[in-house]
């Protein structure tokens, strides 16, 4: 019986998307493995600046990793009140009351629409879905000013609204949701309309369950644009009471707001670890979903 | 004779108003966020608007002045933009296809494992994260940049890396860059992955015999409409950006100019200025910008 070496590799080991290792990888590996320590660096960065305590903080020459890491910057944090005498804890559960809506909001709003223009005949589906391939290139800050008019006209300025409603029509997400549902077989959709379905059966028991790859992705696309979103309590609140989490993290080491610079560090350091780390925990969770929709991804 | 197609016309609306019904939500949303504010952008454009009194219609005057009187957007402000914007958007579009190029040629766990990484950046959210960059790149000796250079001899005294005008857009680019891995760059790895290895073992056949032919002739036309996806990603996310001196260095206008984008421009001349109606007129030239830049990457891979 022949052994199997340890230095044959197979044909598939070697080109795009290979099963094993190949000694050609090697040269992917040589550029891939310090741009990937540098990429990370700043991460790594927010994790260890977290901890530290206040001597390491200052300490000079400044250290980049903790050596005694403490959890001081965290309850400080939390027992700090704004200079406006709103509690941290408040700015942290709209930031979780917003996203969550705004992500549950934006699945619901993108899902509906892509079932129509994907699977449903009418007159204006192909102008709908053409106008909204023209809108993947919005550039939102493009339009702060009439968008800021409008959400005055509307009375929404200073309201728990004006932070979800703007965010739920997301031209990237209807289009990768479209795009996902195109590839599921419309025999199974007949099939439910000869048993008497109708469209909203039809949408909750079979497109739902099938395109929920598709629909974990733009649930991290709304999660991160809502949960790391300063722009709009910065915009379009003046009660303190309304902001968010991450509009208070850019106030904390702020000058112009008057923060106190060093006593903001550690707890800005906290702050920042607290925004960031959700988004990470999310995306390592629904990666595999993630990528399954991308393949749907093109622009044609 | 009317009434029959009256009657059709309402048959054919019972039958399509729930397709409507689906869609309203989404199409009710993007018409006041999305198409009233481009389409009021327009018009404001052509008015003086202070936002106090009514709009004034003023023709073309506010156009005329930004390409002959507004000394800091044509000596700062686009050159910065188009600097800023090419090296971001096309330069981190290739720098994404490069990437996922070599992802995609690694095995299953590794690859995930470096796309995980190369991604993760992009979640940062580049202006709530500004207080992370504030701290590494801190003027004092006790900035982390600082003092790793002082260390090395690499430098004599400390630098005001965010308030130095030489320094500031490089640190702008970077981190953008630093941070532009996103949505684009896994579409594109996602594309590659797809691609019927059966095409590389025909190409190899048919004479192609270096990785470079490879990529030209085989990788990239077998996903073109990635690639379009990304680049659109690519110059909407450069443009999007924009905000990033403004954070960085933390003040509107930034020192000396050195980081004024477009984008800081239409909200200095908004929000600071209240000559709403002027930075309207900005507003359609980024968006014109943003239009061009799209056409380009349409030209290069829109199959037809």
């Amino acid at each position: 019986m022949r052994r199997k070496r340890w230095f044959t590799y197979s044909l598939r080991d070697s080109g795009m998307n290979p099963r094993g290792f190949h000694p050609s990888q090697l040269k992917f590996y040589l550029v891939l493995l310090p741009l990937a320590v540098f990429m990370l660096l700043p991460i790594v960065f927010i994790f260890s600046h977290a901890f530290k305590p206040p001597e390491e903080l200052f300490a000079y020459p400044p250290r980049f990793f903790v050596v005694r890491p403490t959890l001081k910057n965290f309850t400080d944090l939390f027992a700090r009140i704004s200079t406006s005498e709103v509690p941290v804890s408040r700015y942290l559960f709209n930031s979780v009351m917003v996203t969550l809506l705004t992500v549950l909001a934006s699945v619901v709003v993108g899902s509906t629409a892509a079932f129509a223009l994907s699977k449903k005949r009418f007159r204006l589906k192909n102008t709908l879905f053409a106008i909204n391939t023209v809108a993947l290139m919005f550039v939102p800050v493009a339009v702060t000013i009439p968008r800021f008019l409008i959400i005055q006209q509307l009375g929404l300025l200073n309201t728990f609204w004006v932070h979800i409603l703007p965010a739920l029509a997301m031209p990237v997400g209807l289009f990768l949701l479209k795009q996902f549902m195109d590839a599921l077989p419309n025999e199974m959709i007949e099939a439910a309309q000869i048993d008497g379905a109708n469209d909203m059966q039809i949408y909750w028991h079979i497109i739902l369950p099938l395109t929920r790859p598709a629909l974990a992705t733009i649930a991290i696309l709304a999660f991160q644009a809502s949960w790391n979103n300063v722009d709009t309590s910065a915009m379009y609140i003046n009660d303190e009471n309304l902001k968010t989490f991450a509009f208070y993290l850019s106030t904390l080491t702020s000058t112009t707001a008057g923060a106190n610079l060093v006593a903001g560090q550690g707890m800005a350091a906290a702050a920042s670890l607290i925004v960031f780390l959700p988004n990470l925990i999310i995306f390592i969770l629904l990666q595999s979903q993630v990528m399954s929709t991308m393949s749907h991804s093109g622009l044609k | 004779m009317q009434t029959e197609w009256r009657s059709q016309l309402s048959r054919q609306w019972r039958k399509e108003a729930s397709a409507y019904g689906f869609v309203a939500p989404y199409a009710v949303l993007f018409a006041i966020f999305i198409a009233i504010p481009v389409l009021a952008a327009f018009l404001l454009s052509f008015t003086f608007f202070d936002s106090i009194q009514p709009p004034q219609f003023n023709g073309l005057l506010n156009y005329i002045v930004l390409l002959t009187q507004d000394d800091i957007f044509m000596r700062y402000v686009l050159p910065n933009t188009i600097q800023f914007a090419v090296l971001v958007g096309p330069g981190g579009y290739v720098l994404a296809f490069l990437l996922a190029w070599m992802l995609a040629q690694l095995p299953r766990t590794p690859r995930t494992i470096f796309a995980l990484i190369l991604y993760s950046p992009s979640m940062t959210g580049g202006v709530a994260m500004a207080v992370v960059w504030q701290t590494l790149f801190s003027g004092d000796q006790n900035g982390y940049l600082n003092s790793f250079l002082l260390s090395l001899n690499v430098i004599q005294a400390p630098i005001q890396w965010l308030q130095s005008p030489e320094y500031l857009m490089t640190i702008m680019i970077i981190v953008t860059l630093w941070s532009s891995m996103g949505v684009g760059f896994l579409a594109m790895l996602a594309g590659m992955l797809d691609i019927n290895p059966e095409l590389y073992e025909a190409g190899a056949l048919d004479g192609i015999s270096s990785r470079w032919q490879e990529i030209i002739y085989i990788t990239i036309p077998s996903m073109k409409p990635q690639m379009l996806f990304g680049a659109v990603m690519a110059i909407v996310g450069a443009f999007q950006a924009g905000t990033i001196g403004v954070a960085l260095s933390g003040s509107n206008p930034t020192p000396q100019y050195a980081g004024q984008l477009i984008v800081n421009h239409i909200e200095d001349y908004g929000f600071l200025r209240y000559e709403m109606g002027y930075a309207a007129a900005v507003s359609v030239v980024l968006l014109f910008m943003v239009l061009l830049f799209n056409r380009l990457a349409n030209k290069l891979f829109r199959e037809d």
